[in-house]
């Protein structure tokens, strides 16, 4: 078995982990810095389409806005849902989780049975189906409606450790000590099962990332003229040849800030089960 | 035998509840399906009650809903909306063939790189091989897959003019060409779907090899066979490699779904002709009888995957069984 000793402690002890946190660091104060000293997001004060150069460093787009800037303002914007998704997504799972697996009996069977049935639901198809039907789509809707897509998983997981837990001495101890359900589920089973369950949040925050881009790449995600990383590379496909930089410098953005959350969930992965990292 | 029957009935009653809660969802979600056939914005009143009769709209959910579990027992799941005339399960037969060329190639290519990765990746842990190709997954997977295809279809269609962008095969070749001609158009018009689709999923399957197959390393028949003086090749192939399957196994029932969900991007971005176009396009349509059909398909290849995985990781692995 795994010998404590080799076993890092903390995320920021592993070289994935800590790469990712300063990559997303990096990101984030990109994201808050630079809006303040670029030209701003919405003004249409350039030439069309002009190349990277040193006055505009990702080049301009079709209306003549800075690119880094809304690349930056799109920064701040993702960043925002995913969490915000991803907070809505632990609050609900834990809760079902909790409920399931302390409870017991048909509450869970019911809940879990659910769970397994929403978990063969394309959770695409159901963004679309939802998102597609609104004539508006507000930040705060698309952000609630990407966390209550994306608790299932979550939900299992916790059930699965509280089930663990449960026969522990300490919380039997609590009961036995008559401590109320809910003064023992907030007081001995979340603490104790955060740490075991911390990695879910951040897989769960790179697929909210990449849905995110996705849906606002068919219109149906962040709405214009609310610049998102998604929507500029649909904004870019009819200048693909003369403009690459266009669709280029969104999809880097994507693609770094996926790979900056993901290597802090392996990190995490690391902390955890060191056998498998 | 006990835990197979009660397997199955779990996973028939998940199927169950999962097409009541995907039809709930799409009728209590507003919207019609009519607008998408009155594009001119043309219908009379009287006209729109007769369609929303005659595809039964008027009836209140729970009759729309038995009415369809009815028709699905006998294999009918009722006709398109959009595709006046076509039935939803002939649309789905005819996306079917385009949808299973690209997903078996993508399947492929998956299980013989990312397995091959993955084996080499535990063999060499802790190296700077692992390392790096560890990197590389995860970064392959930071990928959205509309990006990777819109950037490939530019650069190798557009730019470079070696590849077709978009389609399944090319609309201006002579009706009489032989197979040999439409089988290399055919290829080359998969080459940059199946390598997008590919790149962004192939870090599970490198994942999955390299944890199971650093575990087998792990096993005591490794070192015997190494003491036995076996040399590393027939260590790794024949006794380790072995051991590390079941995994695998369990792997390739969750990919089964990625066959109508994983491909709507990919689909979308070179209009490839499959299940995941076809289904955001009813999706966009408000096609309620086409939605659920796809829908339903997918549910089932999920529950269909989960239960194969659990079969087969039984079967591989008796120990399994007696849980």
């Amino acid at each position: 078995m795994t010998d404590a000793t080799t076993q890092p402690r903390s995320v920021w002890t592993t070289r994935a982990g800590r790469s990712g946190i300063v990559l997303l660091g990096l990101i984030a104060l990109a994201a808050v810095t630079l809006p303040s000293i670029l030209p701003d997001y919405r003004a249409m004060a350039f030439g069309h389409l002009l190349p990277p150069s040193g006055a505009h460093l990702f080049g301009t787009d079709y209306h003549g806005r800075d690119l880094l800037s809304r690349v930056a303002r799109g920064a701040q914007i993702s960043l925002m849902i995913s969490l915000g998704a991803v907070l809505v997504a632990a609050t609900i799972g834990t809760a079902v989780g909790l409920l399931a697996g302390y409870l017991g009996g048909w509450v869970d069977s019911v809940l879990m049975r659910t769970v397994d049935a929403a978990l063969a639901i394309p959770r695409l198809f159901v963004l679309l189906l939802v998102l597609a039907a609104l004539d508006r789509i507000p930040l705060p809707v698309l952000i609630v409606m990407l966390g209550a897509t994306g608790w299932f998983g979550t939900s299992r997981l916790v059930r699965a450790e509280v089930l663990r837990l449960r026969h522990e001495g300490f919380v039997s101890a609590a009961g036995g000590g008559g401590a109320a359900v809910w003064g023992i589920i907030f007081r001995h089973l979340i603490p104790t099962a955060a740490g075991p369950l911390s990695g879910a949040p951040t897989r769960g925050g790179a697929d909210v990332l990449l849905l995110e881009a996705g849906l606002s790449y068919l219109g149906l995600g962040v709405q214009p003229p609310t610049p998102s990383w998604g929507g500029m590379i649909l904004d870019g496909l009819p200048f693909r040849s003369e403009a690459p930089w266009f669709c280029l410098f969104p999809g880097l953005a994507i693609v770094i800030t996926v790979l900056a959350v993901s290597l802090i969930g392996d990190g995490l992965r690391q902390t955890l089960t060191p056998d498998r990292a | 035998m006990r835990r197979l029957l009660t397997r199955v009935g779990q996973a028939l009653l998940t199927f169950a509840i999962a097409v009541t809660l995907a039809f709930l969802l799409m009728r209590l979600t507003p919207g019609s399906p009519l607008p998408a056939l009155d594009e001119q914005n043309r219908f009379t009143p009287a006209q729109e009650e007769r369609l929303r009769k005659l595809y039964r709209l008027d009836q209140p959910i729970q009759v729309q809903y038995w009415e369809f579990l009815q028709a699905a027992f006998d294999g009918n799941l009722g006709p398109s909306i959009r595709y006046t005339g076509q039935t939803v399960t002939g649309l789905i037969a005819a996306r079917l063939p385009a949808t299973l060329l690209l997903g078996f190639t993508v399947l492929l290519l998956n299980f013989t790189f990312g397995t091959w990765l993955g084996v080499w990746q535990a063999v060499r842990e802790g190296s700077r091989l692992d390392h790096g190709l560890s990197l590389l997954s995860i970064s392959l997977y930071a990928i959205p897959s509309f990006w990777l295809g819109l950037t490939l279809a530019w650069l190798f269609g557009l730019e470079w003019r070696l590849l077709p962008v978009g389609g399944i095969h090319d609309v201006v070749m002579s009706p009489d060409a032989d197979l040999g001609t439409r089988t290399v158009d055919l290829l080359r018009h998969l080459i940059l779907p199946a390598v997008t689709l590919s790149a962004v999923s192939i870090a599970a399957t490198m994942r999955h090899q390299r944890s199971a197959m650093i575990e087998a390393l792990r096993l005591d028949c490794i070192r015997t066979a190494r003491s036995k003086g076996l040399s590393e090749r027939q260590v790794i192939f024949h006794h380790a490699w072995r051991n590390a399957l079941g995994p695998m196994v369990t792997l390739f029932g969750l990919w089964l779904p990625i066959l109508v969900t994983g491909t709507v991007f990919v689909e979308s971005v070179f209009n490839w002709p499959g299940l995941g176009l076809l289904a955001a396009e009813a999706i966009g349509n408000r096609d309620y009888p086409l939605i659920m059909g796809t829908t339903l398909l997918s549910a089932a290849l999920v529950v269909l995957g989960g239960l194969i995985a659990d079969l087969l990781h039984g079967m591989l692995d008796p120990r399994v069984q007696a849980l």
